[in-house]
């Protein structure tokens, strides 16, 4: 493809039959090395731009670069737009980009019927199929039956079309993606201009490189304009979602913005210490570029050492906050414990990932829910809270922070790797809007009289005297502390009255408690169940049944613990209740020995996030 | 706490208005160490040292972690935490990073400091913060009853090592020193004056000050150190560092130490060996070598330093990281969230 036909402006002449679709769901994948993450992003950021609503399903390995061409070296990123809302990536995908014959076979069976297959075809030689372990060629033996299958030469096409440009065949080949890209644009019509603007600010620095990605997305969206091959194109319009400016985000950009924003709705600088850790790494780094808002970010030693800095700096006023996924989390329960004895507000982030130990750093699991409840020696009950959406992890954020400043406790805040990596339109708020969360420190003392550490509001809460006030100068520490006063103390009736007390403290944060709301029928049938980041594919699978005229209802809890007042009240009115969980069932366990009910789990722990029809059918299954 | 109030911090602390004596540094707290302990000397050296400096009570903070030395908070009129096991030193970082302006003491000893706490010791003597690190060295645990620490000697007999242990001891200030402590300095819980000037140095050096002392347990170790402490010995087994001083040591001032190619040695003035032969002490040398040294001279064979080893400059990790705050508000301007979100893409549904 020459230059001149390269760079001439698209034009859109419609004579290709264009069908109008509700909704579609696009995966590319190839290898670890092919830039498919940056393929599935530019879809999505292009498509929450026309409108539509958007939700995202990036899946990598753990391998930074797995041996290429291999079927562990897969990345995939998938994304659903829509004119309506939708709560999930989707089940199934409507078109598949297969950059080689790893990415096919591993795919393959997520696509739907009759759904379209675009294929690198000059990767698919007998060297590409021997890596990927295939006996025969997917294309050729059977594999790809049934599907609309495109072969096109994306290598070929892509060489061809930034051929002038002296490129050397390995940097020509980094273009393969936005070849892939410029194709499924085409096919979805999609606009270019915010993926062209994307090239100038991510390559700008390298003029040729840069018009390389542009010469090869062009030649992508040409190749569908101007080849035989596509009968129709596609366009999805856009969704009605509740006025205001919106963006797209993910749940860990999301969680770091919520942090920022909370520190400054109570007047405290963010002091952020974290371990690097998949998949809760990238909050580390998006705060780590806020210096300019008054961010800190320490880098410990490990983990141990986060979140002990992170009590130190609550110790000091900041607002102390530390992020990990599950090992690490294991590795501060006895500095969670200290926070919980010396009552000081702090934040532990969770980024729950498939455990136990390394398990599958990358893939998403909820199986920390016990541990962030229980996971610490003695009585030590605190507040868990649970995002439901990547948006979400905005709002939670500000609500932790509030009841850790409001009731003096650290907080557990969980979310996992399919909100940390996903994303979805969030309605950008106006600080303004906003309400202030309330920080109150003691001032200097000038009564003579001893200051009382452990001295109770009608919360239960105690102050949060900072060093640097004259006159309240105190001690405080692991060991248990007569009450009022603050002193060590090894009486024990004062240990049962203290034990009685932490627990009251995090109990009465319910009485303040938005009570939980129900979607759907307010009794008999099934209620749906769940927490944290299954909201999506559990409401979508109620909607579904309620197309059916079926008795469903979803309940989602956000408070884990304390959980909400109103909670036993709707449990007793429906006639089953299903706890979908991707772990063994640990909120259920909670459920069963806080309620006594027979509730019913949906358990799941492949890595993958729940399918629509999992649900729907185990609903169904109960109706 | 506003970004200004943390990063306008002074460097220097504004002494108290009234003048503190050392008793107003003590909290109403009982002291419950062991009779004959040598944490009460130690104590009452850090008031004093205190009061000298006349150090605000309220800009004061001691942290500590877990054993008999770090009960030391609970005995001092300041702000305090008496925190778990082996993490004072993390959570001293985490205060000092977001409050440059308070005095910061981390109290440890050898099983705290050493063992359970080793990483986090090792990290922040490199970062160089400006706190102080008093390390009361024991060679056992006390708190726990008598098991061998990090820094028993070889075949020390206790309850978990009825047969002498067979672990090879850590040397603290070689540790330390592999870790480019900035100020690095050794006294004994009874040299009281000797003791008040090595923390007063401590606390009046800019980055981590790091201080061993030799601190007899009277139920669990008694006279591990006797070799240093007694009136006969002391001057034969004890040299005391002065920066720029030939090292000379013996009750009769007529030993001393002297450089063999790499290796130092004991030598006996007179007989055409003078003090100019001498290894001086320098404790501003850039490169931590002549330090280490000293640090690997131990009883038996050699008289232990005490005094300060090293006391260099580099730059403060709580000043660096203010600073960049500081940078990235003067480079970028003061941040603001309702443009940062709005940064990018974006669109706008009626």
């Amino acid at each position: 493809m020459g230059d001149s036909q390269a760079s001439t402006v698209i034009s859109t002449a419609p004579h290709k039959a264009v069908v109008e679709l509700e909704s579609a769901t696009v995966r590319f994948c190839g290898d670890s090395g092919d830039g498919m993450q940056l393929a599935g992003s530019q879809l999505t950021n292009t498509s929450a731009l026309v409108g539509n609503d958007v939700a995202t399903f990036p899946d990598f390995p753990a391998e930074i670069r797995a041996p290429r061409g291999t079927r562990a070296g897969v990345s995939g990123f998938q994304i659903h737009f829509a004119s309506k809302r939708i709560f999930t990536p989707g089940d199934q995908v409507d078109a598949l980009v297969a950059m080689n014959p790893a990415a096919l076979v591993t795919n393959i069976q997520d696509l739907v019927p009759g759904g379209i297959l675009v294929v690198d075809n000059d990767s698919f030689t007998k060297r590409d199929l021997q890596i990927a372990g295939c006996n025969s060629n997917p294309l050729e033996d059977g594999t790809v039956d049934g599907y609309q299958v495109f072969r096109v030469d994306i290598t070929r096409l892509t060489r061809l079309a930034v051929k002038e440009l002296g490129l050397s065949t390995k940097e020509a080949d980094r273009c393969r993606n936005f070849f892939a890209m410029g194709l499924i644009f085409w096919l979805y019509d999609r606009p270019l201009e915010p993926t062209l603007r994307f090239i100038i600010d991510k390559f700008g620095r390298r003029p040729d490189i840069a018009e390389a990605n542009r010469r090869a997305l062009l030649a992508g969206y040409n190749y569908g304009e101007t080849t035989e091959a596509f009968a129709h194109r596609y366009s999805v319009d856009p969704a009605r979602l509740p006025p205001g400016l919106y963006r797209n985000i993910t749940g860990n950009q999301a969680l770091a913005w919520g942090l920022m924003a909370a520190a400054k709705l109570s007047r405290c600088d963010l002091f952020y210490a974290s371990y690097p850790i998949t998949p809760a790494s990238d909050i580390l780094h998006e705060l780590a570029r806020r210096k300019n808002f008054g961010v800190r970010t320490f880098q410990a030693e490990d983990e141990i050492a986060a979140v002990t800095a992170a009590i130190g700096a609550a110790f000091g006023g900041a607002m102390g906050v530390t992020g990990t996924s599950g090992p690490g989390l294991s590795l501060k329960s006895e500095g969670i414990g200290l926070a919980v004895m010396t009552e000081l507000p702090l934040l532990i982030i969770d980024v729950q990932r498939a455990g136990p130990s390394t398990g599958m750093p990358t893939k998403t699991e909820q199986a920390d829910l016990l541990q962030a409840m229980f996971g610490r020696h003695g009585e030590c009950p605190l507040p868990v809270l649970a995002a439901s959406t990547p948006a979400d992890c905005f709002d939670i954020a500000l609500e932790a922070w509030r009841i850790a400043v409001r009731y003096m406790t650290p907080v557990i805040l969980l979310s996992d790797a399919y909100l940390a990596n996903g994303s979805e339109p969030w309605r950008i708020p106006s600080m303004s809007e906003l309400p202030p969360i309330e920080v109150e420190h003691p001032s200097a003392a000038s009564d003579g009289k001893p200051f009382q550490p452990y001295a109770r509001n009608s919360r239960l809460a105690r102050p949060w005297a900072v060093p640097g006030t004259p006159g309240l100068m105190h001690r405080l520490g692991g060991l248990e502390k007569q009450d009022v006063t603050g002193a060590v103390s090894y009486d024990p009736q004062n240990h049962q009255h203290m034990v009685d007390l932490r627990a009251k403290k995090i109990a009465g944060i319910a009485k303040e408690l938005a009570p939980l709301e129900v979607e759907g029928p307010s009794e008999g049938g099934v209620l749906v169940l769940g927490w944290g980041g299954t909201y999506g594919a559990l409401a979508t699978a109620v909607r579904l049944l309620w197309q059916n005229g079926q008795p469903v209802a979803h309940a989602h809890l956000r408070y884990l613990n304390p959980l909400p007042a109103n909670l036993s009240h709707i449990l007793a009115r429906y006639d089953r209740v299903l706890v979908p969980e991707l772990n063994a069932g640990q909120l259920r366990k909670l459920l069963r020995a806080e309620f006594l009910i027979d509730a019913v789990g949906l358990n799941k722990t492949t890595g993958r996030p729940f399918a629509v029809r999992e649900v729907v059918e185990a609903i169904e299954n109960l109706l | 706490m506003s970004t200004d109030v943390l990063t306008a911090a002074p460097s220097v602390i504004p002494a108290a208005p009234q003048r503190l004596t050392p008793n107003d540094y003590a909290s109403s707290q009982d002291v419950r160490w062991c009779p004959g302990c040598g944490d009460y000397a130690i104590l009452a050296q850090m008031k004093k040292v205190l009061s000298n400096l006349q150090i605000p009570r309220e800009k004061l903070v001691f942290v500590s972690g877990i054993g008999c030395s770090s009960r030391f908070p609970y005995y001092l009129e300041t702000y305090g935490m008496h925190s778990i096991h082996g993490r004072a030193p993390a959570i001293a970082t985490g205060l000092k990073a977001v409050r440059p302006d308070l005095s910061v003491w981390v109290i440890t000893g050898d099983g705290d400091g050493l063992s359970i706490g080793g990483n986090h010791l090792l990290h922040c003597i490199r970062r160089n913060l400006d706190i102080n690190i008093i390390l009361f060295n024991n060679r056992i645990y006390g708190l726990t009853k008598g098991q061998y620490s990090p820094t028993s000697l070889v075949g020390k007999v206790t309850k978990s090592s009825p047969m002498g242990t067979i672990d090879h001891p850590l040397h603290i200030l070689s540790v330390a020193i592999g870790c480019e402590a900035t100020f690095v300095a050794r006294s004994v819980d009874v040299y009281s004056q000797h003791l008040g000037m090595v923390l007063q140095r401590a606390a009046e050096h800019r980055g981590t000050s790091f201080v061993e002392v030799y601190q007899n347990c009277v139920v669990f170790n008694d006279g591990a150190f006797d070799y240093a402490t007694e009136r006969e010995s002391r001057a034969e087994w004890t040299l005391e560092l002065e920066h720029g001083k030939p090292l000379v040591f013996g009750k009769d001032r007529d030993k001393g130490i002297r450089l063999n190619g790499l290796e130092p040695e004991v030598v006996t003035l007179g007989n055409g060996i003078t003090e100019k032969d001498l290894l001086v002490h320098d404790e501003k040398a850039p490169q931590p070598s002549l330090a280490y040294l000293l640090t690997r001279m131990h009883y038996p064979e050699f008289p232990e330093p005490i005094g300060v080893f090293r006391a260099v400059d580099r730059p403060r990790y709580d000043e660096q990281l203010n600073a960049q705050v500081q940078m990235a508000i003067e480079k970028q301007g003061p941040g603001d969230l309702d443009a940062l979100f709005r940064e990018g893409d974006t669109w706008r549904i009626e």
